[in-house]
């Protein structure tokens, strides 16, 4: 595998943001996510639940309720702030906002045609909004009741609209706007002092309306009667989500102490009509409350405030075992927060709101595999940014000498450098920063820090010229020859200055030659979200790494896919390869062994050895540690392309410093987790 | 209708309001449980080795030939499913008998009976340090396709939709942290109708009530005593009943309230106490509950009570080491108990002497001092000083102990004022001897000389000066066992040695008087007579010698008393002498010799014939003829008389003494209920033919009695033949020291005791 001298870094105090709430895209392949900070994430179910879009959050738009509309088209998130957002999933902003009217929102649903909205708010009142082509229209209210509006469902066929709030539940008939039947839930515990909250609800086509409650209770009601069906007891803390399978024979609920549990609409008997919902599968992923649940047509998909989202597939659902059968728990972003100046040593972290500029530490001894060495000089927190305003940071960058800084917001560019005179670190703003479209969604300074790249809009990477005393400007912007709606996501530049990379929404890589200024080719384009793309320094081939873990390598000069690129498609990957849940987030190269090719995900780090014969299914992948205790004639014959080491785990960042030298950025989940409130209490036998 | 099945290949049709057989089916194989629907009147399930192969098991269906007559064959045989467990708990028959489920290891297969399809399911082997998770049980619900599951790891796993082989799906419940021994399903009999009931148990002891399939409600009953290991529902669901690896069976309201309990002898984890008789009440005491001495009335098959002597929480759970008592010693009147507990502990093991005082007024026993590590390793044995008279002065409790010594503790006045208690007790002299292991001592009938053995030697010790007297030796062996003659006997001592001898010292002249070749595994004094009972174990089979000490020759042997290992005896004195006895049971006269086997059977040696056994239930039916006189039993008796002159024969009752008169017949056609009777065609001819008036008054009737009585006798004949050359085979065995002094046992003791070795189960009737 090679030796490498590891710096192993822990000090990136990164603390991912709760789940606040789901949404499934109806009959479509994307999830909807929105955490307590306010930031939109949009996965991508087919593309092996790839995060796909991020819009960062906002200091004072918090997102209480997510519900796609307009045939799953659009996008609309409502929140404390008392409005409604529309997303523009092209541009990752928000687009639109309109007041709501009732002070805060506390939930929202679209119908199931998704052209109208409703919203519950804090003053009890639920109003209806139709959604028209650029935006959409107050349309009425319903019948006002005190009591905030907690949660709401619409009928699937549009002609009512269950509300809950405290202790009660109202069916509204969406064409008259009165209240059509009320459902008091208190009214059959006996001398209950505390209210009941009832934290979700879901309509069911068959009449039946199923509420979750801080009660611990997921209990079936009669709309028409007002009476109880059935009352199910799962937790002895609240339920506080629910959501129903698009067939209504599945119901997946969340709890407060971190469970989920699965209901199933079964019959009583062999081929009786008589079915029941009966409770079947629990499952403990989380260790806080469970704000969300979502129930995609294979999947049950649950978010915590534990920052977790955790996808457990329906194995009857799956039709063969592959990797859509596996358990995914996602916790951090699957892109790269950390940038790292090879030359100065620096790793820059970004948080939603400031930046942090470190310098490693440094070692001179020198030891053994597996050794752990002293440190001479501690590593050193040198600079803090704090951006200003309520935005949240888009993307940053670090030079690879470490003397150019660089952030964007959604409105804003910022630009520094940073001088290092002895101890000490100067920034300064560098004012003028020329006026582009923003916000910035990458951005990757050349190896010699020369210029600056810019992932915008449109698909469209500016070029900035970094002048040596401390400006910039603006010096070409390029563009899709056949243009492209969505944003670059991702940038690569060769290490010669020659070629750039760039992939957008659409998951179309563009290359351009820098030289003359010019788009130079497209890669054949593959139908799966690309996750990380680096140019070799010395061969200048592209490798791609793609969500569903296929490696491509691309020649640019020639346009093609290279021999060994050619080679790995018709042999294939290992199949345990293909079955990992997480995607590669960063491609390097180690100079010295150009055949090697570095990769990480969050679970483990990988020197892929192109010299070396790719494993079949039959042999070991993970075979490490059964190589070392082989004896070198026999390690010889064993030895494949891939060589991985899990030692460094969740890896958030790895990337090669100099020949011999990695870096590797860890956030323990420990270490988080205790920066979490604490969770609800619960006995546990033994203890 | 009760069925059961035996391992001998029958099944057997009961009337169980009367206790009598009515149809015997000979299937031919082992039969491991039995299952009947009550869909399928003729069909029932049977578990039965696989043939050819050993520890494989299939569940088959036998069908119940309809025909007439007692004995007859089930040969229709068909495989319902292969490769079963052989637990009758891992099988469990759904809805209607739809289906049937079986678990075994991690393996659930259905079988649809309609459908014929077979449906397997496997939970994936986890191992962890509470256990795998192995199916345990399995139940069905009634009414819903619903299977339970229990495990090992201590889940209970819901299994629903199993018809389909990929959409199946099951919900886990987890309370017990030790493997569920039983389950049982049910539906809700008060409104909401449609909700269902679980019962599970295990070695928890505590009955875990589910609602509704929930985690969250539940409900328990606990402190049951010992563990559950089979849980039963009753049809209208308004009791259930749960059996205890104790020997008890706890009757359960629905409401999860206790209702009754069905107990006699209480099986203890292990017997360390000995059989001990309570001087007061006659009972026999020994190792109950955990932690508990059991009070057990032998007159009435019940508990008396049941003493905490340990008052300590018991803990459920396997591989715990906790306290326990090891050793009970009563004074003459009962007035004192002494107990010993130990916790086994590798390193030092945690002793306590307990004395306890009886309290007249609250009729129990109160405690009085506890004396910590008495000795510093295990006791081996303990006695009281028994004088009856001077009780209270000179009482006096030895301890002998492995740690080398035996020590005498003697009762003091407290001289503290402010004590409640005026007497406690101390520690008044320790004797050791070479440093030997003290193993067993034991008190002359006197009290004045004490013996204890010292591994192979016994010392005879003076009880007011504790000088050492004298010693006896019998190398090789250790000595086993010790105790002096009484009565007219008490100048002799009595020793078992391990090394197979049974040896008697004269105390006048210290010489070894007698010895033999006896393998003794228990020595008893009768404490009212002269004579002794010694147990040997040899070859597999435990026979009993009673001899004077004055005479080395048995007065009284009994070879092969049973195939298990005698583990303790005990002389019960009876509450009058028995007057009528033969010359050979006259060492019985005055008290009754109980045995406890290893697998805690309890047996006892009869001195009556079978026949004078079988009379009170002759006794019983006369009582029911003397019922008072009202206007429906006279009319009920006019109406037996008309019916007497047409009395029909039904073939059922086996008639032993001259039936009086003409009861028999009628008692039997008011008591068979009328699905037993035999088909009308059957009946018929009978029928006709008892109305014919026959001119040598012999009935059809009778001549079926006797063709009856005949095959009863031949039966037993072949009973006795076998009994004859087992005894022949006995006469060869290699012991045969006291052989020629051999006696045959009369036939029918025999049998006597081969029906007292299943009288522990007897008080089950009682119910």
């Amino acid at each position: 595998m090679g030796e490498f001298e590891v710096h192993r870094v822990r000090f990136f105090g990164l603390v991912p943001a709760g789940v606040r709430c789901l949404a499934c895209q109806p009959r479509g392949g994307r999830l909807a996510l929105a955490r307590t900070d306010g930031a939109v994430e949009v996965y991508n179910l087919a593309a092996n639940y790839y995060q796909e879009k991020v819009i960062p959050g906002h200091e004072t738009r918090s997102v209480e309720a997510l519900c796609w509309a307009a045939g799953g088209e659009r996008l609309f998130g409502a929140g404390l702030g008392g409005e409604i957002t529309e997303y523009d999933l092209a541009r990752l902003c928000a687009a639109r906002s309109v007041d709501g009217g009732g002070g805060p929102v506390w939930s929202m649903a679209a119908n199931d045609s998704g052209t109208q909205l409703a919203i519950g708010c804090e003053d009890g009142s639920v109003k209806l909004f139709q959604v028209v082509p650029g935006g959409i229209q107050f349309e009425r209210n319903l019948d006002r009741r005190k009591g905030r509006i907690l949660c709401l469902s619409w009928h699937p066929a549009g002609t009512h609209i269950a509300a809950g709030s405290i202790d009660i539940v109202r069916v509204f008939d969406v064409c008259s706007g009165r209240t059509v039947q009320r459902i008091m839930v208190n009214y059959h515990v006996q001398k209950v002092k505390r209210e009941c909250i009832i934290w979700s609800i879901a309509f069911l086509s068959s009449g039946a309306v199923v509420t979750s409650d801080s009660f611990g209770r997921v209990q079936f009601w009669d709309w028409e009667r007002g009476t109880l069906l059935e009352s199910h007891t799962v937790s002895t803390s609240a339920v506080l989500s629910l959501a129903v399978s698009e067939k209504e024979d599945s119901i997946i609920v969340g709890t407060s102490t971190g469970a989920t549990f699965q209901f199933q609409l079964l019959p009583v008997k062999i081929g009786s009509l008589e079915k029941r919902w009966v409770r079947t599968k629990p499952f403990q992923h989380h260790t806080h409350d469970v704000r969300a649940v979502a129930h995609s047509s294979t999947a049950l998909i649950s978010g915590g405030l534990d920052a977790q989202l955790v996808i457990r597939p329906l194995m009857e659902k799956v039709q063969k075992k592959s990797y859509d059968a596996v358990l995914r728990k996602f916790t951090f972003p699957h892109r790269r927060l950390v940038s790292c100046a090879r030359k100065a040593r620096l790793l820059l972290f970004q948080f939603s709101q400031h930046l942090e500029l470190w310098r490693l530490g440094s070692t001179e001894g020198t030891g053994k595999d597996g050794e752990v060495l002293p440190l001479c000089r501690m590593p050193e927190h040198l600079l803090q940014l704090k951006s200003k305003g309520p935005e949240h940071i888009y993307c940053s960058c670090v030079s690879s000498c470490g003397s150019w800084v660089a952030y964007s917001t959604a409105s804003r560019f910022h630009l520094y450098r940073v001088q290092y005179e002895g101890d000490g670190v100067s920034v300064k703003k560098v004012p003028k920063a020329p006026k582009m479209l923003l916000p910035a969604y990458q951005l990757q300074f050349s190896s010699d820090s020369g210029s600056l790249f810019v992932a915008s809009a449109r698909g469209s990477v500016h070029v900035l010229q970094l002048l040596e005393r401390g400006g910039c400007k603006h010096l070409h912007t390029f563009r899709p020859p056949s243009g492209c709606p969505e944003a670059v996501y991702l940038l690569a530049v060769s290490a010669d200055r020659h070629w750039l990379a760039a992939v957008g929404g659409d998951w179309v890589i563009h290359v351009y030659n820098l030289k003359c200024l010019k788009h130079h080719c497209t890669v054949p384009t593959y139908s799966c979200a690309v996750t990380a793309l680096a140019i070799h320094p010395l061969t200048n081939n592209l490798v791609i790494a793609y969500s569903d873990q296929q490696l491509f390598e691309f020649s640019i000069p020639e346009k093609q896919y290279t021999a060994w690129s050619r080679t790995v498609q018709n042999c294939g990957l290992h199949k345990a390869w293909l079955e990992r849940d997480s995607p590669i987030t960063h491609i390097a190269f180690n100079p010295k062994n150009p055949s090697h090719i570095l990769l990480h995900d969050i679970y483990m780090f990988c020197v892929l050895d192109k010299s070396l014969p790719l494993p079949d299914n039959s042999t070991l992948l993970m075979n490490q540690s059964t190589l070392k205790q082989l004896p070198e004639t026999a390690r010889q014959r064993q030895l494949h392309a891939f060589k991985i080491c899990k030692k460094f785990q969740p890896l958030l960042f790895a990337d090669l410093l100099d020949e011999n030298c990695l870096v590797m950025v860890e956030r323990p989940i420990m270490d988080f987790k205790t920066q979490l409130p604490l969770p609800v209490q619960q006995k546990k036998f033994g203890t | 209708q009760l069925y059961s099945s035996s391992l001998d290949g029958s099944i057997k049709l009961w009337d169980f309001m009367d206790g009598i057989p009515i149809k015997t089916f000979t299937v031919g194989s082992k039969l491991l449980a039995l299952y009947a629907l009550a869909s399928s009147e003729d069909l029932v399930f049977v578990i039965i080795p696989k043939r050819g192969e050993r520890d494989t098991f299939q569940l088959v269906s036998v069908k119940l030939p309809k025909a007439a007559g007692q004995d007859l064959e089930a040969k229709e045989l068909s495989v319902v499913l292969d490769g079963v467990d052989a637990s009758p708990k891992r099988i469990a028959f759904g809805r209607e008998g739809e289906y049937v489920a079986s678990v075994k290891e991690v393996n659930l297969q259905i079988y649809f009976f309609k459908q014929k399809q077979l449906n397997r399911f496997s939970v994936s082997a986890t191992k962890t340090k509470s256990g795998n998770n192995h199916f345990t049980c399995v139940a069905c619900h009634p009414t819903e396709d619903c299977i339970a599951t229990g495990h090992a790891d201590g889940k209970i796993r819901l299994w629903r939709n199993f018809y389909h082989k990929k959409e199946y799906t099951f919900s886990t419940l987890h309370w017990h942290h030790d493997t569920v021994m039983d389950l049982a399903l049910n539906q809700n009999k008060e409104p909401p109708k449609n909700l269902s009931k679980l019962l599970s148990g295990g070695v928890e002891s505590v009955l875990v009530l589910w609602h509704n399939e929930s985690d969250c409600q539940k409900d328990f009953l606990p402190r049951l005593g010992s563990a559950i290991e089979y849980i039963s529902v009753s049809s209208d669901g308004v009791l259930c009943c749960t059996l205890h690896t104790d020997n008890r069976i706890t009757v359960i309201n629905s409401n999860l309230r206790f209702a009754k309990s069905i107990q006699g002898l209480i099986k203890s984890t292990d017997v360390k106490t000995g059989l001990v008789v309570d001087p007061r009440t006659k009972a026999l005491v020994l190792n109950g509950e955990p932690g508990h001495l059991q009070f057990y009335c032998l007159q009435s098959n019940q508990q008396l009570y049941s003493l905490d002597i340990v008052q300590r929480q018991y803990i459920h759970q396997a591989g715990l080491n906790q306290a326990d008592l090891v050793k009970v010693a009563f004074s003459a009147q009962g007035k004192w108990l002494a107990t010993v507990e130990e916790r086994e502990e590798v390193s030092d093991p945690e002793l306590q002497l307990k004395l306890w005082f009886y309290d007249e007024e609250t009729q129990s026993f109160k405690l009085n001092t506890r004396i910590s590590m008495p000795h510093d390793d295990h006791i081996t044995d303990m006695c009281f000083r028994d004088m009856g008279e001077l009780e209270d002065d000179s009482l006096i409790v030895v301890t002998t102990g492995r740690d080398c010594v035996f020590k005498v503790w003697v009762m003091v006045e407290d001289t503290d004022p402010e004590a409640q208690r005026s007497v406690s007790w101390s520690c008044d002299f320790v004797g050791s001897y070479h440093n030997y292991q003290a193993t067993n001592c034991c008190f002359s009938e006197d009290g004045s000389l004490l013996a204890v053995s010292f591994e192979e030697t016994v010392t005879v010790w003076d009880s007011v000066t504790w000088d050492l007297k004298c010693t006896f030796c019998h190398p090789p062996g250790k000595i086993r066992n010790i105790c002096f003659g009484r009565l007219t006997c008490s100048k002799y001592l009595i020793g078992a040695t391990d090394y197979g001898f049974l040896c008697c010292w004269n105390l006048l002249s210290c010489a070894l008087e007698w010895s033999a070749h006896l393998n003794v595994a228990v020595l008893q004094p009768d404490p009212l007579s002269e004579h002794i009972a010694a147990v040997s174990w040899l070859s597999k089979e435990s026979s009993l010698f009673v001899f004077k000490p004055n005479e080395p020759r048995p007065i009284y042997i009994q070879r092969n008393l049973c195939k298990e290992k005698i583990q303790m005896a005990a002389f019960v004195p009876r509450d009058e002498p028995e007057t009528s006895g033969s010359q050979k049971y006259l060492w019985l006269r005055r008290s009754q010799l109980f045995f406890l086997t290893d697998t805690q059977e309890l047996m006892t040696l009869s001195t009556k014939s079978l026949e004078e056994r079988l009379t009170p239930s002759s006794k019983q039916l006369a009582v029911e003829e003397t019922l008072p006189v009202t206007p429906f039993s006279l009319l009920l008796g006019k109406h037996r008389r008309q019916q007497s002159q047409e009395d029909v024969d039904l073939g059922k009752l086996v008639v032993r003494n001259k039936p009086e008169q003409d009861s028999p017949a009628v008692k039997e056609l008011l008591h068979t209920p009328a699905h037993v009777l035999p088909s009308a065609s059957f009946l018929c001819p009978i029928f006709i033919n008892s109305l014919l008036i026959s001119k040598e008054n012999k009935s059809a009737e009778e001549v079926a009695d006797e063709v009856e009585m005949e095959s009863e006798n031949t039966e037993d004949d072949s009973d006795e033949e076998r009994n004859v050359t087992e005894m022949e085979q006995d006469d060869t065995s290699p012991m045969e020291l006291l052989g020629e002094m051999s006696c045959k046992l009369s036939k029918s003791q025999e049998r006597e005791l081969r029906k007292l070795r299943k009288m522990d189960y007897s008080w089950i009737s009682a119910f």
